[in-house]
Parts: structure tokens; C-alpha cells; sequence
């Protein structure tokens, strides 16, 4: 890749982050620290509360993590490496609890593992019940991005490891995990970074006793109005994640494997034998029964709410003339589009060009584009009060809905691109290059099929975390109607059963239009011959 | 004379950009602020001005947003800030002084400050699941029966540090109990945690998740408001003749809900006038339907099943006496409370 073709990529994606990231946070961290800095460092790593509420935050996000990756593996590989009738559909399932708004899977938590659960344990206060909520809400993400890798390693490297003698767990840990390992440190790093910046979960789940970092920075910007203490802590979670994010970055070059990827007819078999397919229903049932538990409460609750069973509450979204659920929807979907476009146009060349160029500053951007996932959002949306009056007033403006989605959505494009653009045999491009072809025209054929093709995992991703987003677009100054979780967000602020019927009924067509917009996506992801 | 002059030409220009205000004001407000579209459009239809409703999440966030783009404000009204907050938008000076010729007719009561307009208010109370009460176990009467070891494990509250009616309701007990004496506010909190008091983060997860009344939670008693019960037969279907839950009047705290022009806002005539369009009757009226509180004025109607105001007046603190010990006393709350 040339300089100028790096720099034209780094264009854009420099320019988003700076404009509605870098700035907004510096200034809203500047002002907290000019107005009493030096006193608020001393009296936050004085606070023994604190130090213990920064080391909660650490271990319960490195355990998270871990659970997370465990309990997904065994589905990921199931749905990546064998066919079988609903794939799709399960697929786009399991992303359903990623974009549920905390505040309602809160309650259904409470509802299975509460004071009177269903489950018969009260595990409400422990941090037991943070650690499965946070495993329920991620384990979409190590599916879909470790999937994605898995779904197309040539099996032909497995098959010749087994007929060489390996046992299929030697095989696992031998062949296919270090295949899968730049897929996997994408993966973990995005969970870890979510469950570090854990907010509704923690408040909820945890009881008053336990808080995160990101807790403390909401109670701090918006209760006591301690700015100093707020901005302090808020360069603090930065500084833990930045760490995080360097030290992935070195795993991640240094663990690229090149390998050629196969489509996923290629790779996907069917399931042989009574044993394989009680494995595989064991498997999906169990991961099931964990990801479809507080979705089958919510969905229990909007049918029974109200007295009686029926669609009572899905008639009253229609009719309700406080909370005008149709906008919401159509709200949602509009911002979905647009965010999806911004965090593909952010980060498609993002991704191309980290993948193509190594070094100090490929990894430095890399970290920067991920930064935002790992930024209070209470922290990103004071910026944007205090910084973007200039030069257009845009603190209360719609175009901050979609920007603020595409921040958090944008490191997904990025993930899930680069361990597949990094895995595209450099001899593709350099045979191109032998049989004539311009680098224009290399990049056309060879790369862009590619981008175009990870662009739907990404797209998917990106537009499915913009419809659940809740915590960075309740701290906008918002115009307009709400989007459907600021909707549910109200209905579940007023008194009265039907109101709760409501906020459960939109959270099951939340969930619904997700599924079906993640289906869509896949449909339209071009079957892909030859490339890979 | 030439500065006569200047003066007079700097007013004409004044008045004259005045006069040019766009047809516009902009309303930030907290997510649950609502206004009928008729009624926002007869305010249209009447003044020739649109009004524009941004939302911010919360009372606390909309007024430290407001303190943190004070002189520069992204609108020209704010409205949600309430008794509890009010001493922190005073201190911080966001608002510009403004009296609506309607103010005479609000209880004096309600003017707790003439930098903003009082338009609604409602009492956090404690409520109850009534099928949890009966002959051989009353409901709690008063906060003190709340301690008692018959009403173990029954009340949930919520986080005054993260939560409005949490923090009401810790208002009420220093109200009640005051700092000095045999008894504190904070000798009855430690009462209340040695009987077994939840504390959850906010009134949807404390009413929905954890009361028994309103959701499948366990705990008959909980901080809500005084018009709850009444929401929750206006909602149900098929209707319930009677509600299902109930309104400990004792250890009310009454929330006043306020509205401010921000200084140097872009609109502050129209930002006037959508001021007093709040307390016409049109407006008061229109409130208990959309947001479930009481008008400020006295003469406007009430839903009939709204219920009646309530009669009596729960005890407060003033706002200054709540803006000078707000942070310690929540300290004080986490230490005996949580610690």
C-alpha cells in the first residue's frame, strides 16, 4: 500500500474520531481538571471506596471475559462449522440479548435469579448475577466474530491433523485454536472493554454495594456535579484501557496466521450420527436456555401484564398517547441506517488500512478507534454539550443520535474486518500485481470483494448495537421522539400495569426487529464463490 | 449627549432584535415531560411560535448540562428542576429572573425563588401492596412502624445517591428526625438497615422489579408516588374497581416542579411567553394526565380519576438548607446505610 493511499484512507476515520470524540472528551477532561485537578487526584487515589471500586471493575472484567468466551465457544463452533435447518435463525438469535436495554434485562434477571426467582436461588447483590448477565449480553459478540473466522478455516488442515493421528481435542488446541486466535483476542478485547464499562447491569444486578468505575463517573457528572473527581476517574478508566487496548495490539500482529480462507459451503457439514447430533443439540440447548431465559421472561411478562393473558399491552403501544411507540420504532430503524453507514464509512478504511500497514502507528490507531467503546458514555455526551457549539451549534442536533451510535459501532466494523483482512494471503495481492494489475486495480479485485464481504459482519453488528443503544443516547440533548429503548426507558419511569405491560411488549419487538434486520443482513451477503 | 445617543441607538437596536426573535423556543426537559400535541399546538396557534422539546435523561442531568454550558445554553427554557436541585441552579446561576403576571395566582407556597416559575408538584410517598396487609397485620402507619420487626424485609427504597425519589424520601426522614437528639435521621437508617431495607438503583427497577405490588418483586412496601395507586386502575384491563395499592401519607415529601429561562438564552421573549402559557389553565390542566403530578394552580381541574390533591402539607426542607448539606448527608447515608 502507498503513503498516499494510507493517508486517503486514515482521512476520514481521523477526522470522525477527532471531531466527535478526541475533542469532546479532552475539553469536557480539561475542564474538570483546571477546575480543582490536583485536589481531585489526591482525593480519589486517597478513597479507599474507590480503590476498591477500580479493582472490582478490573477482576470482574477479566472474569467476565473469560465466562464470556467459554460458554460461547462450544455454540460458535456449532454454528460456524455444521449445517443444519434454522442455522441463520439461531445465529441471529443469539445476537438478540446484545441489544437489550439493560434496564429491562435487568428486571428479568431479577425475575429468574431474585429474592423470588424462578430459579429458586437470590443470587440479587452477588456478583454471581453480574458475571451471568454479563456472559448473557456478550456471548453475541464472541459468536459472531469468532464465527466468522471459524466459518471459513480450511477444513482440509483439520481433516489432515486427525488422519495424521491427533485426537480431536489435539487437533482443537494444535490447528484450529491458533488459526482462531486473532478472531478470539478481537472478540475478548470488545467484551472486556464492554463489561468494564458495565453501568445498568452493575446498578441493578449488584445491589447498592457494588459499583464500577462507570457508576462512580455517572454519580459524579450527574449528581453531584463533581467535575474535578469525574474527569479524574474518567482519565483513569481511559488509561486502563489504553493499556489494555496496546497490549492487544502487539498480541494481534504477532499472532497473525496467513491462511487461506474457504467459503462456508466449503467448511459447514452436515451433522453424521446420533452421537454428533446429541453433542450439537446439547450444546445449543444449553447456551439456549441461557441466552432465551430473560428474553422468554420479558416476552411471558408483555403477554400477562395487565391481568390476563393476551396482546392487551401490544394494543395499548398502539393507542398510547404518551409514549408514541410507531415514531419510536421508525426513529430507530431511521438512526440504524445512519449509523450503520457512518461506523462502515469510519470503519472500512480503518480496518483496510490497519490490516495493510504495521507498526507503532497502524497500532496507535487501532487503540484510538477503539477508545470509545471503552469511554463512559455519560463522560462522551457532557463533551459534546460543551464542545460541538463551534463552529455549528450542533449540541442539540439529531446528527449526534447516529454519530454517538457509529462511536460505538465503529470498533466493531473493525474487529470483525481486520483478522479476516490480515488472514487474505498477501500472495493473492502480489500474484495480481505479477499478472499486471495496477495496485488500483489489485485493491479493486482482490480487496474490495473482501471488505465488501466482512462489511456484512460488520454492517450487521453496527446496526443491531444501534437499535439497543440506550446509556450514550440518554445523555444527548435530544430533538425529536425517542428511539425504542429511550422508549421503553419512559414507560418503565411512569406508574401503572400497563405501562410495564408496554415496556415489555416493545421490548419483544425490539427484540424481533433485530432478529429480523440481522437475518436480512445475511440474505443479503452475497454468496461468495472463489475469494473466500 | 453622544452617549444619549449611543444608549438610545443601542435600545432601538435592541427592541428592534427583539421584535425579530424567531418564531422559536426551545424547552430542555428531563425524558418524562409531556405536553398534549393540542396543547402545544394552541400555544402555536395563539403566539405564532413552535416550540421545540429536547430531552436530556434526568432532572440532575439536565441541571448540571445547564451549569456546565452556563452563559452559552442549548435552549431557552429548562424545565424539571425541582426542590431537591434548585439550590444547585441557584448557586450555579443559570437562570435569568423572570415573573409571570400569573404568579399571583400560585400559592405562595410554591415561589421559592423569583429566577423560576413553579408548575407542578407531587408527593413521594410510601405505597403498599394491600394483599399483603390484613386484619392481623395492619400497613405501616407512620416511618417508625417501618422498624418495627413485624415489617421485616418488606420496604424497598431507592439509592438517594443515584435516584430523585431515593432522594426525597432521605429528605423526608432528616426532616422528620432531624440531626440533634436521642434519635437521628441516621439512627433510624441504621434501624431500618438492621430491618432488612433493599435499596435499588431507580423507581422503575424498586417498583417493577422488587415491589410486590405493581411487579412480581417480593416487597410489599415501597417509595413511589402519591398518585401511583391511582395509575394503576386507570390502566387496568379488564378495569379493577378498587386499587390495589395504597398511600402511606406519613414521611411524604413534596417534589415542586420548576421551569427557568436560561441566561442569555436566544429567545427569551418567546421563552416569556411559553412561561406563562405553562401556568394557564390550558397548560395546568393538561399536566396530571401527561405526567402524573399536580397542577401549581389551585382552580385547574383534576382528571376525576386522578383523585383529589392531597390535603395536607408534608414537611420540607428549604432548598438552601438542602444545597449546603445535600453532599454530606448522602455521605453520612452511604456510611451507616451500605458500609
Amino acid at each position: 500500500m502507498t503513503r498516499r493511499t494510507a493517508i486517503a484512507l486514515a482521512v476520514v476515520p481521523v477526522a470522525f474520531l477527532a471531531a466527535f470524540f478526541v475533542w469532546p472528551v479532552a475539553s469536557i477532561i480539561t475542564t474538570g481538571l483546571v477546575d480543582g485537578g490536583t485536589d481531585a487526584i489526591g482525593r480519589v487515589f486517597g478513597d479507599r471506596g474507590l480503590r476498591g471500586v477500580a479493582w472490582f471493575t478490573l477482576w470482574q472484567a477479566v472474569l467476565s471475559t473469560v465466562l464470556t468466551v467459554v460458554v460461547a465457544m462450544p455454540a460458535t463452533w456449532v454454528l460456524s462449522r455444521f449445517e443444519f435447518p434454522g442455522r441463520s435463525l439461531a445465529r441471529a438469535i443469539a445476537t438478540v440479548p446484545f441489544v437489550l436495554p439493560t434496564v429491562v434485562v435487568g428486571t428479568a434477571f431479577l425475575a429468574l435469579a431474585g429474592p423470588s426467582g424462578l430459579l429458586g436461588v437470590d443470587l440479587h447483590g452477588t456478583v454471581w448475577v453480574i458475571l451471568a448477565a454479563h456472559v448473557f449480553f456478550n456471548v453475541a459478540v464472541v459468536v459472531r466474530l469468532v464465527g466468522g473466522v471459524w466459518g471459513h478455516l480450511d477444513p482440509r488442515l483439520e481433516d489432515a491433523a486427525r488422519s495424521l493421528g491427533y485426537s480431536p481435542w489435539r487437533t482443537f488446541t494444535r490447528v484450529t485454536l491458533p488459526l482462531l486466535r486473532p478472531a478470539l483476542a478481537a472478540a475478548s478485547s470488545i467484551v472486556f472493554l464492554f463489561t468494564l464499562t458495565s453501568f445498568g447491569t452493575v446498578l441493578i444486578l449488584g445491589g447498592p454495594r457494588i459499583a464500577t468505575i462507570e457508576v462512580e463517573i455517572y454519580r459524579r457528572f450527574a449528581l453531584l456535579l463533581d467535575l474535578p473527581g469525574a474527569a479524574v476517574l474518567a482519565l483513569l478508566q481511559m488509561i486502563g484501557v489504553v493499556a489494555a487496548l496496546a497490549a492487544y495490539a502487539r498480541y494481534q500482529e504477532r499472532h497473525t496466521v496467513e491462511q487461506t480462507l474457504r467459503p462456508v459451503r466449503e467448511t459447514a457439514r452436515r451433522i453424521q450420527g446420533g452421537r454428533e447430533w446429541a453433542l450439537v443439540a446439547g450444546i445449543l440447548g444449553g447456551t439456549g436456555l441461557l441466552v432465551l431465559g430473560p428474553p422468554l421472561v420479558l416476552l411471558w411478562r408483555s403477554l400477562t401484564a395487565g391481568g390476563g393473558f393476551g396482546l392487551q399491552a401490544y394494543r395499548a403501544l398502539g393507542s398510547d398517547d404518551l409514549v408514541d411507540s410507531g415514531a419510536a420504532i421508525g426513529n430507530s430503524l431511521g438512526f440504524a441506517v445512519a449509523a450503520t453507514v457512518i461506523a462502515l464509512g469510519v470503519g472500512l478504511p480503518a480496518a483496510v488500512l490497519i490490516a495493510a500497514r504495521r507498526g507503532r502507528l497502524s497500532r496507535w490507531f487501532d487503540t484510538l478507534l477503539m477508545l470509545p467503546l471503552g469511554t463512559s458514555a455519560v463522560t462522551v455526551g457532557f463533551g459534546f454539550l460543551i464542545a460541538l457549539d463551534w463552529p455549528v451549534d450542533l449540541r442539540a442536533s439529531l446528527v449526534l443520535i447516529p454519530i454517538a451510535h457509529a462511536l460505538v459501532a465503529a470498533p466493531f466494523v473493525v474487529r470483525s474486518s481486520v483478522p479476516v483482512l490480515r488472514a487474505v494471503r498477501g500472495r493473492l495481492r502480489e500474484a495480481a500485481a505479477t499478472l499486471g494489475a495496477s495496485p488500483g486495480r489489485t485493491f479493486r479485485e482482490v480487496d474490495l470483494p473482501i471488505v465488501s464481504r466482512v462489511a456484512a459482519v460488520g454492517a450487521a453488528f453496527a446496526f443491531a448495537i444501534s437499535l439497543g443503544e440506550f446509556g450514550a443516547t440518554l445523555f444527548l440533548a435530544r430533538p425529536g421522539g425517542p428511539t425504542i429503548p429511550i422508549a421503553i426507558f419512559r414507560f418503565l419511569g411512569r406508574p401503572g400495569v400497563l405501562n410495564f405491560g408496554q415496556a415489555m411488549a416493545l421490548s419483544v419487538l425490539l427484540m424481533a426487529i433485530t432478529t429480523a434486520a440481522i437475518l436480512a443482513v445475511e440474505r443479503a451477503r452475497m454468496p461468495g464463490p472463489g475469494a473466500f | 449627549m453622544k452617549r444619549l445617543i449611543a444608549t438610545a441607538a443601542a435600545l432601538a437596536l435592541l427592541t428592534a432584535s427583539c421584535v425579530n426573535e424567531p418564531p422559536l423556543v426551545r424547552i430542555v426537559a428531563h425524558d418524562f415531560f409531556a405536553v398534549s400535541d393540542e396543547v402545544l399546538a394552541a400555544f402555536t396557534a395563539e403566539t405564532g411560535i413552535e416550540v421545540t422539546i429536547i430531552r436530556g435523561g434526568d432532572a440532575g442531568l439536565i441541571v448540571n448540562q445547564a451549569a456546565l454550558t452556563k452563559g452559552n445554553p442549548v435552549t431557552d427554557i429548562l424545565f424539571g428542576v425541582d426542590n431537591t436541585l434548585l439550590s444547585r441552579a441557584l448557586d450555579a446561576e443559570i437562570f435569568e429572573r423572570y415573573e409571570s403576571f400569573l404568579i399571583p395566582e400560585i400559592p405562595d407556597e410554591f415561589e421559592l425563588s423569583p429566577f423560576v416559575t413553579p408548575i407542578d408538584y407531587g408527593d413521594v410517598c410510601l405505597n403498599y401492596d394491600k394483599s399483603a396487609f390484613g386484619d392481623d397485620l395492619p400497613p405501616p402507619a407512620t416511618l417508625e412502624d417501618l422498624t418495627d420487626p413485624r415489617y421485616r424485609g418488606m420496604l424497598v427504597v431507592q439509592d438517594p445517591t443515584i435516584s430523585s425519589p431515593g432522594l426525597a424520601f432521605m429528605l423526608a426522614t432528616i426532616a422528620r428526625f432531624g440531626e440533634t437528639g436521642d434519635y437521628t435521621w441516621l439512627d433510624y437508617w441504621a434501624d431500618l438497615r438492621a430491618n432488612d431495607v433493599e435499596i435499588a438503583p431507580d423507581w422503575g427497577t424498586a417498583y417493577y422489579g422488587m415491589f410486590s405490588g405493581a411487579g412480581d418483586g417480593d416487597r410489599p412496601i415501597v417509595v413511589s408516588y402519591a398518585t401511583s395507586p391511582a395509575a394503576e386502575v386507570i390502566d387496568a384491563e379488564p378495569p379493577i374497581p378498587e386499587t390495589s395499592t395504597g398511600v402511606i401519607r406519613d414521611g411524604c415529601y413534596r417534589q415542586i416542579e420548576f421551569a427557568g429561562i436560561l441566561l442569555n438564552a436566544d429567545h427569551p421573549q418567546n421563552a416569556r411567553k411559553f412561561i406563562d402559557f405553562m401556568l394557564t389553565l390550558q397548560f395546568q390542566e393538561d399536566v396530571p394526565g401527561q405526567m402524573f403530578v399536580y397542577p401549581v394552580r389551585p382552580e385547574a381541574e383534576l382528571p376525576a380519576w386522578f383523585g383529589e390533591r392531597p390535603t395536607d402539607t408534608p414537611s420540607g426542607l428549604a432548598p438552601e438548607v438542602i444545597g449546603a448539606n445535600r453532599e454530606r448527608w448522602l455521605d453520612e447515608w452511604i456510611e451507616v446505610v451500605l458500609r
